[in-house]
C-alpha cells in the first residue's frame, strides 16, 4: 500500500475525504442533494442516485448527504446499513449474483454458490483483491424455469453446474476482454 | 398504425373512438389491415434462452422475402411457460412454437407464413403423449388457466399504449369517469369479493371504504410491488409485460377513495419493470390519462415511483410507508391502520400490484362476474409462480378453488424424472409445506391457512422425494432471520434461535428434546412478534413439524437424513461385491480415506471421511453406497 505519510491529512486523521479525481462526481452529488433535500422522503432516492454515481457509498458522500439533509451521519448511516441494496465498499468489475431463490435452491443453487466461493476465493459480500469479481446472493431473477441461475452484471447464465463454474469464470473474463457481455444462451 | 392524436385525449369519447379504430384495423383485410403478427416472448427466461437472436433471425428472413412490411415482429412480456422457451406465437391462427432457435426462422417464414403449413416439430406436445397441440388454446398449460391479471401478458408490446387500448385498456377508467360515483366503484369491489393479493387476503373494498370514512383532505394510494419472496416473480412479470393495467387499477383506486397522488414502491432489483412502468406513465401523461384533469373529467391523479432498496420487511405495509418517508423500513404497531393514518400521517390505501391488476376487469365485467370465478369466500383468480420440481415451471393464473393437484399435474405437467411428489410449498418464507396427500385441497385463502400454510403472494414450489423438509425449513428460516429488521425481540432473537436449533439438527447433533423446544419457540415467535414477518416466520417450521415429524425424528434419533440432503448425516461405504477395484474413487478422494489395491474391493475409513460425496459421483459401478 501507499506510504501513509504521503496521504492527504484529514482533520480526523482518517481517509474520509474524496480523491482529486472524484471532484466531477462530487459536483454532481451536490446537485443530487439539492434536487432531493426538500422532497418529502427524498433521502433514499438521493442515496440511490449517489450510489449509482460512485458505484458504492463512500463515507465522505454519506457525510455530505447527511449535511445536506440536516441529519446526523449516524441517522443516514442507519438508513444505509438497513437496506441491502446499499454498499459501503466498491464492487468488482463483474458482479456475480448466485440465485438462492427457492426454485434455484432446490435445484442445487447452494452447490453453485459454494463452487464460486471456492473458485474465486472470496465469500459472499466480498470482492477479489484484483477488483475483478464480487460475489453476492440473489433472491430470484424470475428465471426459475432455468434453475439454477447466476446473474453476472446483466447477463443471466442458466442451468449452471457446480463442476463447470471454473469454466464459466474463464468465459466471463474472455467475453469481457473481447469487448462486452451479452445475453448468454 | 398511427395514433389518431398526439395530443391529449379531450374526453372519454375520443378514447373510445381510438379504441374502435384500433380494433377495426386488427380485424380488417386489405389496405386498412394491421400487419400479421408474430409475438415473441421477451420475458426474462426466454431472453436468457436467446429470444432476441430468434427475433433478429426472423427479421432477416422476412426482409429477404420482402415480407418485412406485412409481418410485424412484436416482443411481448412473459407468456408463461418459461421452461420451453424461447416461445413465440403467430396470432392469426394462434400457432404456438416452443424451443425456437435462430436457425428455425427460415422454416417458420417459408413453411408457415408463406405456404400455410405449421412446423410440426416446434409445436408443444401434450404431457401425456405425442399429439402436438396446434394452437395456444389446445395446450394443457394454457387450457386450464383463466387469465384476468395476465390477460394482456404475452399479447401486447408493453411499450405501446395502442396495443393495450385495443385490448380494452383504460375502458374501465372511461366507464367510471362517465358517471360512476366513488361509492359505486367500492360497491362493485364488494360484489367482486376481491381480497388482497399480497397474501393476507383483507377485503379490498373494506380497505377502500375505511379510507373514505376519514375527514376530507389529502389521501394516498400505494402500490406494493416490493416482491421479496425468494422464488416469486409474479409482480415482476406482470409489470414487465403489461404495466398499463396496474396503473389503471391505481387510478381507479384513487378515484374511489378520493386520492390524487399515488406511489408505486418497486424493488430496485427489477430494472426492466421500472423502465417499463416509467415509459407507460409517460405515455399516459402524454394522452391525458394520468395527471391533471384526466380526459377533462375534473379528476386528477398522478403517480410517483419509489424504489425499494432491498429489505424484505418493506413488504409489510407500515414498513413500506416508513421506507417511502425515507427512513429505515421498520414496521410499527397497528392500529392505527394506514387507511386511517398512513403515509405522512394521511389516510392511505395500500394494495399489492396484483390486486390493482384485477380492478379494471372488475369494473369492465362487473363484480358479480368476478365473484362467480372464485370460491364462496374469495372471488376471482390468483397468479402463481410455479417452480421447483415440476415440468412446466412458469406463471400460471387459475380461479381460486382450483386444487393443488390440477395446478401441479394438469398445468405443471407433474414431477420430472418419475420422482414422487412430496410437498407443495406456498407463501414463501411466511408460508408452509403442504404434504402430497393433501394435493386435492382447493386453493383459497382460508383452506391454505387451515392447512398450516398461507396463500401469500403466490410463490408455489413443488418439492419431491429428494428434498429434505428439515433443510427446507432451515432455508426459509435463514431467510427470515437475515431479513428480520431487528425492531422487536421475539423476531430478532427468536428466528436466530430457531435457526440455530435447525442447524444443530441438520448437523447431526439434534435431540428429541430439541423438537419440543423448536415447537415451543416457534409458537412463541408466532404469538408475540410485532409484524407479519415475525408472526409468519415460524410457519415453515411449524408446518413441517406437523406434517413431516417422522423426518425430523429420523434426523435426531437415527441420525439419518432420509432425503440424503443433510451432509453431516450421510454415510458412505463401498459394496465389496460391486467394487472392481478400479481405484477411481481413491484417486478422487480429497481426504485420502479410501484404501485398497488395484482390482480388489476398496474400503472407506469412516473416521477420516469428510462426506464430500466425490466417490459416490465418480463411481461408474454403483459400488459406493450412500445412506
Amino acid at each position: 500500500m501507499s506510504d501513509i505519510s504521503s496521504a492527504p491529512a484529514a482533520p480526523c486523521g482518517c481517509a474520509c475525504t474524496f480523491d482529486e479525481s472524484d471532484q466531477a462526481l462530487v459536483a454532481k452529488l451536490h446537485e443530487v442533494i439539492a434536487d432531493y433535500r426538500d422532497k418529502p422522503g427524498g433521502l433514499i432516492p438521493a442515496l440511490q442516485t449517489a450510489q449509482s454515481l460512485f458505484g458504492y457509498l463512500p463515507e465522505p458522500a454519506i457525510r455530505l448527504i447527511a449535511d445536506g439533509f440536516g441529519k446526523t451521519v449516524s441517522e443516514v448511516a442507519g438508513v444505509v446499513t438497513f437496506y441491502s441494496f446499499f454498499t459501503l465498499h466498491p464492487r468488482g468489475k463483474h458482479l456475480v449474483r448466485v440465485c438462492l431463490g427457492t426454485a434455484c435452491y432446490v435445484r442445487g443453487g447452494k452447490e453453485v454458490l459454494d463452487a464460486f466461493r471456492k473458485k474465486l476465493g472470496i465469500d459472499v459480500g466480498e470482492t477479489t483483491p484484483d477488483r475483478q469479481f464480487s460475489l453476492e446472493v440473489g433472491r430470484c431473477f424470475g428465471a426459475c424455469g432455468m434453475a439454477p441461475v447466476v446473474m453476472v452484471n446483466d447477463t443471466v447464465y442458466q442451468r449452471v453446474k457446480p463442476a463447470r463454474v471454473g469454466e464459466l469464470i474463464g468465459q466471463i473474463i474472455s467475453v469481457s476482454a473481447a469487448g462486452g457481455e451479452k445475453e448468454h444462451a | 398504425m398511427k395514433s389518431p392524436t398526439l395530443k391529449k385525449l379531450r374526453d372519454v369519447s375520443e378514447l373510445d373512438a381510438w379504441r374502435a379504430k384500433l380494433q377495426a384495423a386488427a380485424g380488417a383485410t386489405g389496405a386498412d389491415a394491421a400487419p400479421r403478427q408474430i409475438l415473441i416472448c421477451f420475458g426474462g427466461s426466454c431472453l436468457a434462452s436467446g429470444a432476441k437472436e430468434v427475433r433478429d433471425a426472423l427479421a432477416a428472413v422476412l426482409k429477404r422475402e420482402g415480407l418485412a412490411e406485412q409481418v410485424a415482429l412484436v416482443g411481448t412480456g412473459c407468456m408463461g411457460p418459461c421452461v420451453i422457451g424461447p416461445v413465440l406465437m403467430i396470432t392469426e391462427d394462434r400457432t404456438f412454437y416452443q424451443g425456437v432457435k435462430p436457425e428455425d426462422a427460415e422454416e417458420i417464414v417459408t413453411e408457415h407464413l408463406k405456404a400455410g403449413r405449421r412446423v410440426e416439430r416446434l409445436l408443444v406436445s401434450d404431457p401425456s403423449g405425442q399429439t402436438p397441440a396446434p394452437c395456444r388454446e389446445s395446450i394443457e398449460f394454457f387450457k386450464r388457466q383463466t387469465q384476468i391479471v395476465l390477460r394482456n401478458c404475452g399479447w401486447v408490446d408493453p411499450g405501446r399504449i395502442e396495443d393495450t387500448i385495443a385490448r380494452d385498456g383504460y375502458a374501465a377508467l372511461a366507464k367510471i369517469l362517465s358517471g360512476m360515483k366513488p361509492d359505486e366503484v367500492i360497491a362493485e369491489m364488494k360484489a367482486s369479493g376481491l381480497r388482497g393479493r399480497g397474501g393476507a387476503g383483507f377485503p379490498t373494498w373494506l380497505k377502500w371504504h375505511l379510507a373514505t370514512q376519514t375527514p376530507e383532505g389529502e389521501r394516498y394510494v400505494l402500490c406494493n410491488a416490493d416482491e421479496g419472496d425468494p422464488g416469486a416473480f409474479m409482480d415482476r412479470s406482470m409489470l414487465e409485460s403489461d404495466p398499463f393495467n396496474a396503473i389503471e387499477g391505481m387510478i381507479i383506486g384513487g378515484f374511489a377513495v378520493g386520492a390524487q397522488r399515488g406511489f408505486i414502491y418497486i424493488r430496485a432489483e427489477y430494472p426492466l419493470a421500472i423502465r417499463r412502468i416509467q415509459h407507460a406513465m409517460e405515455l399516459c401523461h402524454k394522452y391525458g390519462i394520468l395527471g391533471e384533469n384526466i380526459m377533462n373529467s375534473g379528476f386528477a391523479f398522478d403517480i410517483e415511483i419509489r424504489l425499494g432498496a432491498g429489505a424484505f420487511v418493506c413488504g409489510e405495509e407500515t414498513a413500506l410507508i416508513r421506507s417511502i418517508e425515507g427512513e429505515r423500513g421498520q414496521p410499527r404497531i397497528r392500529p392505527p391502520y394506514p387507511s386511517q393514518s398512513g403515509l405522512w400521517g394521511k389516510p392511505t390505501v395500500i394494495n399489492n400490484a396484483e390486486t390493482f391488476a384485477n380492478i379494471a376487469a372488475i369494473i369492465n365485467y362487473g363484480g358479480e362476474w368476478f365473484n362467480r370465478l372464485g370460491t364462496e369466500k374469495s372471488g376471482g383468480t390468483k397468479v402463481f409462480a410455479l417452480a421447483g420440481k415440476v415440468r412446466h415451471t412458469g406463471l400460471v393464473e387459475v380461479p381460486l378453488g382450483t386444487t393443488l393437484r390440477e395446478i401441479v399435474y394438469d398445468i405443471g405437467g407433474g414431477v420430472p424424472k418419475d420422482k414422487k411428489l412430496k410437498a407443495i410449498q406456498t407463501g414463501g418464507p411466511a408460508g408452509g409445506c403442504i404434504p402430497a396427500k393433501w394435493a386435492d385441497l382447493a386453493v383459497d385463502f382460508d383452506t391454505l391457512t387451515q392447512a398450516g400454510s398461507i396463500m401469500g403472494s403466490g410463490g408455489m414450489i413443488v418439492l419431491d422425494e429428494d428434498d429434505c423438509m428439515v433443510d427446507i425449513a432451515k432455508f426459509y428460516l435463514s431467510f427470515s432471520q437475515d431479513e428480520s429488521c431487528g425492531k422487536c425481540t421475539p423476531c430478532r432473537e427468536g428466528t436466530t434461535r430457531i435457526l440455530e436449533i435447525l442447524e444443530k439438527i441438520t448437523g447431526g447433533d439434534g435431540t428429541v428434546e430439541d423438537l419440543d423446544r423448536l415447537e415451543r419457540l416457534a409458537k412463541l415467535v408466532n404469538r408475540s412478534s410485532l409484524c407479519g414477518l415475525g408472526r409468519a416466520a415460524p410457519n415453515p417450521v411449524l408446518s413441517t413439524l406437523k406434517h413431516f415429524r417422522a423426518e425430523y425424528l429420523a434426523h435426531v434419533v437415527d441420525k439419518r437424513c432420509p432425503s440424503k440432503r443433510c451432509k453431516a448425516l450421510l454415510h458412505y461405504e463401498i459394496d465389496a461385491e460391486k467394487c472392481i477395484g478400479c481405484t477411481v474413487c481413491a484417486r478422487n478422494c480429497p481426504a485420502e480415506c479410501i484404501a485398497g489395491a488395484r482390482k480388489t474391493a476398496h474400503v472407506i475409513d469412516a473416521a477420516k471421511c469428510v462426506k464430500c460425496g466425490r466417490c459416490f459421483e465418480v463411481c461408474r459401478f454403483d459400488a459406493v453406497i450412500r445412506t
